[in-house]
C-alpha cells in the first residue's frame, strides 16, 4: 500500500538518506522550489484536508493561514515532538525509522510560512530519534536541501533541535513556547494565540511530527491524491495508530483514515490477546473517552469518532479486556494527570488530586453513592481551567460515568472491586 | 567548581543561543552530568552562565522530571506507571524492583548504585512494561529480565 509515512521504513533500522531519495524523497521539496509559490504550498495543504495529528485535529492549512505575513520581525515554526500522552508512541516509531519526511516537511512548511528558523522540540527519552534527526539534517544540508540557499534559491532555512528534560505539559503549545525560551513551562493565556504572538512574541506555528511528515507527499502527489487515501469520503490521508493493551501484537501501524476500530485490532494487531473479550478502548491517548464493543465497526476519523462521543486524538489506542477494572484504569489515568499538572491554576492543581482521592476510595470499596455526583461536578467544573490538561483528564472520567456507571456503582454497593 | 573546559563549552552553547536562557535546559543537563545531580553549587553556576538569578534556575530545575535537585544513585531507574504499562502489569514489576533493591519509590540503594523513581509514559507502550536505567530504555520487562538488566547496568560504565 502506498501510504506516505511508513513506506520508506526498513524492519530493524533507519532508512538511509540515499534510499529515501531513491524512493521519491525530497521530490516534494524540489517541486515546490521549481515553480510553486509559498501560497501554492499552503493551498495544497489546505486543499488536502490534512488535520493536526497531535490530538486536536485542527486543519493544518487553516492554522498556517492565521499567521500574518506583513508584520516586521521573524516568524517561527516549531515541531512538537514532546510525545508524552500515555499510550502514544507513533512519533518515536516514525523518527526511529525515518527522520527525512519530517525534515523535508518542515522545510516545506518554512517555505510556505516564510520562516527562516525552525525548532524541533523533542522529549527526554527520545535520544535515538534526536540522533537520527541530527544526522539527517547534516545530510540534507550537504545536499543543498536545507540551510543556506536551498536548491540554489534565495531561500535559507535553519533547523534546530531542542532536547527537553521531561514534562507532559511541555506538549501544550504555549507551555512548549515557554520551555523553548528557557522559561518555566506553564501555559500562557490565549489570546493572543501563538499564530499572532508566540515564540519571542513573534508569529509562531506549532505542528505535530506526524502532521509535518505528511506535507512532502501532499506537495509531491497533490491534494486530491492525499484525500483519496482515506476510506471514508470525508476523510483525508493516513493515520499512525499505535496500539497497546490487550491485543496480540502491540504495533504502531499506518492505516488509511476511516479504517474501522475492528480492523485495527483484528487486522493489524492480530486480534485480542489470549482469547480475551474486548471490553473498551481509549482511541486517542489518555485524554479521550472510552469506545465500547458497539463501536467495533466505527470508521476511525476525526468527525466519526467525535460523533461517537470520543476523539481520534493522537491515535494511541489502549485496549481493555473483560478482566480490566475501568475504575482502576481511570484512576491510573487521573494519577498521571494529577502528577503532571503544572500547578499554575487552582482547579487543576487541587481538583485532580481530589478526583484521584475519590476514585481511590471507590476502587478500595470505601465509596459512597454521593461520590458519583461529586465526580460529575468535577467533570463539569474542571473544564474551566487555564489550559486543556484538566479537561483532557476529565474525558476518560466522563466516559467512565457515562458508559460504565454500573461498574462504578457495583464497587460502591459491593464495597469492593468486583474484579478482584 | 566545574572544570575550565566544561565551562568554556557551556559558554559557547549559551553564546550560540538566540537568547541566553534558551540554553537553560542544556546547561542544567550538562552540569547534572558532571555532578551526578543538580547541586546548589550547580544552580549558582548555571545562573551565572545564563545571566539568571539562582531562583530563576531553581524554578526551571524543579519543573523537569529528569533534573534531580537531590542526590541520586549512580544510575536512576525510571519505571513507567502509566496506562499502557498498567495494562501490562507494571505494578508487579515496580514491586519486584522495590523488593530487589530494598528501597521504596524515591529511594537510593545502600551502595549508592541505583535510585528508583516512577515516571510518566516513556513512549514504549508497544513494549510495556518499560523502564529506563541511566537513560537506556528497556521494555517487555519480566522479573528475570530485570535481574539481567540490573546486573549488566551495575557493571557497565
Amino acid at each position: 500500500m502506498d501510504l506516505p509515512l511508513f513506506r520508506h521504513n526498513r524492519p530493524n533500522r533507519v532508512v538511509t538518506f540515499d534510499e529515501y531519495r531513491e524512493e521519491g524523497g525530497f521530490e516534494g521539496l524540489k517541486k515546490a522550489f521549481s515553480g510553486m509559490s509559498p501560497n501554492d504550498v499552503q493551498q495544497a495543504v489546505l486543499d488536502s484536508g490534512l488535520r493536526g495529528r497531535g490530538g486536536a485535529g485542527f486543519a493544518t492549512g487553516r492554522k498556517w493561514s492565521f499567521v500574518p505575513r506583513d508584520l516586521p520581525g521573524p516568524r517561527w515554526l516549531i515541531c512538537n515532538c514532546d510525545e508524552m500522552e500515555p499510550g502514544t508512541y507513533k512519533d518515536r516509531v516514525l523518527l526511529e525509522h525515518n527522520p527525512y519526511s519530517l525534515i523535508e516537511g518542515m522545510t516545506l512548511a518554512c517555505y510556505a510560512l516564510g520562516v527562516r528558523h525552525a525548532f524541533i522540540f523533542i522529549r527526554k527519552g527520545y535520544e535515538k530519534a534526536a540522533a537520527n534527526l541530527a544526522r539527517g539534517m547534516e545530510e540534507a544540508k550537504k545536499a543543498g536541501l536545507l540551510g543556506e540557499h536551498i536548491l540554489g534559491s534565495e531561500h535559507s532555512i535553519e533547523l534546530d533541535l531542542h532536547l527537553s528534560a521531561g514534562r507532559y505539559i511541555c506538549g501544550e503549545e504555549t507551555a512548549l513556547i515557554n520551555a523553548l525560551e528557557g522559561k518555566r513551562p506553564n501555559p500562557r493565556s490565549k489570546p493572543p494565540f501563538p499564530a499572532i504572538k508566540g515564540l519571542w512574541q513573534g508569529p509562531t506555528v506549532v505542528n505535530n511530527v506526524e502532521t509535518l511528515a505528511n506535507v512532502p507527499a501532499i506537495v509531491a502527489n497533490g491534494a486530491a491524491w492525499f484525500k483519496g487515501l482515506a476510506l471514508n469520503p470525508e476523510g483525508a490521508g493516513s493515520k499512525l495508530f499505535c496500539v497497546s493493551g490487550s491485543v496480540k501484537n502491540r504495533a504502531c501501524v499506518e492505516l488509511p483514515i476511516g479504517t474501522t476500530l475492528g480492523d485495527i485490532i483484528d487486522g493489524a494487531c492480530g486480534g485480542m490477546r489470549d482469547g480475551k473479550k474486548f471490553k473498551a478502548c481509549i482511541p486517542g491517548g489518555a485524554s479521550t473517552q472510552f469506545l465500547k464493543p458497539e463501536h467495533w465497526n466505527l470508521p476511525m476519523d476525526y468527525d466519526t469518532v467525535a460523533k461517537a462521543g470520543s476523539r481520534l486524538g493522537s491515535g494511541g489506542v489502549i485496549v481493555f479486556d473483560e478482566g480490566h477494572c475501568l475504575v482502576e484504569a481511570t484512576l491510573n489515568l487521573i494519577n498521571f494527570f494529577a502528577r503532571e499538572s503544572c500547578g499554575w491554576c487552582t482547579p487543576c492543581r487541587e481538583g485532580l488530586p481530589y478526583v484521584k482521592e475519590i476514585l481511590t476510595r471507590i476502587e478500595n470499596g470505601r465509596g459512597e453513592e454521593d461520590d458519583i455526583t461529586i465526580l460529575r461536578e468535577h467533570v463539569k467544573y474542571l473544564n474551566y481551567t487555564f489550559c486543556a490538561l484538566a479537561p483532557g483528564a476529565m474525558a476518560p472520567l466522563d466516559g467512565l460515568l457515562r458508559d460504565f456507571e454500573d461498574e462504578v456503582r457495583d464497587h460502591i454497593v459491593k464495597k469492593k472491586c468486583p474484579l478482584k | 567548581m566545574i572544570p575550565e573546559t566544561l565551562k568554556k563549552s557551556l559558554q559557547a552553547r549559551v553564546a550560540s543561543a538566540i537568547t541566553a536562557r534558551e540554553a537553560a535546559v542544556d546547561v542544567m543537563k550538562e552540569l547534572q552530568a558532571h555532578y551526578g545531580w543538580l547541586t546548589d553549587e550547580a544552580v549558582q553556576e548555571a545562573a551565572a552562565l545564563l545571566g539568571l538569578s539562582p531562583l530563576q534556575v531553581e524554578e526551571l530545575a524543579t519543573f523537569y522530571e529528569m533534573i534531580y535537585r537531590r542526590p541520586v544513585g549512580k544510575k536512576v531507574i525510571h519505571v513507567c506507571d502509566s496506562i499502557s504499562c498498567w495494562c501490562a502489569d507494571c505494578d508487579k514489576i515496580i514491586q519486584y524492583l522495590k523488593d530487589k533493591l530494598g528501597v521504596g519509590l524515591g529511594g537510593t540503594t545502600a551502595d549508592g548504585m541505583f535510585t528508583l523513581l516512577p515516571c510518566c509514559c516513556m513512549g514504549m507502550c508497544g513494549d510495556s512494561p518499560a523502564m529506563s536505567v541511566g537513560g537506556v530504555p528497556y521494555g517487555r520487562l519480566t522479573p528475570e529480565l530485570v535481574d539481567e538488566i540490573l546486573e549488566a547496568e551495575r557493571h557497565k560504565v
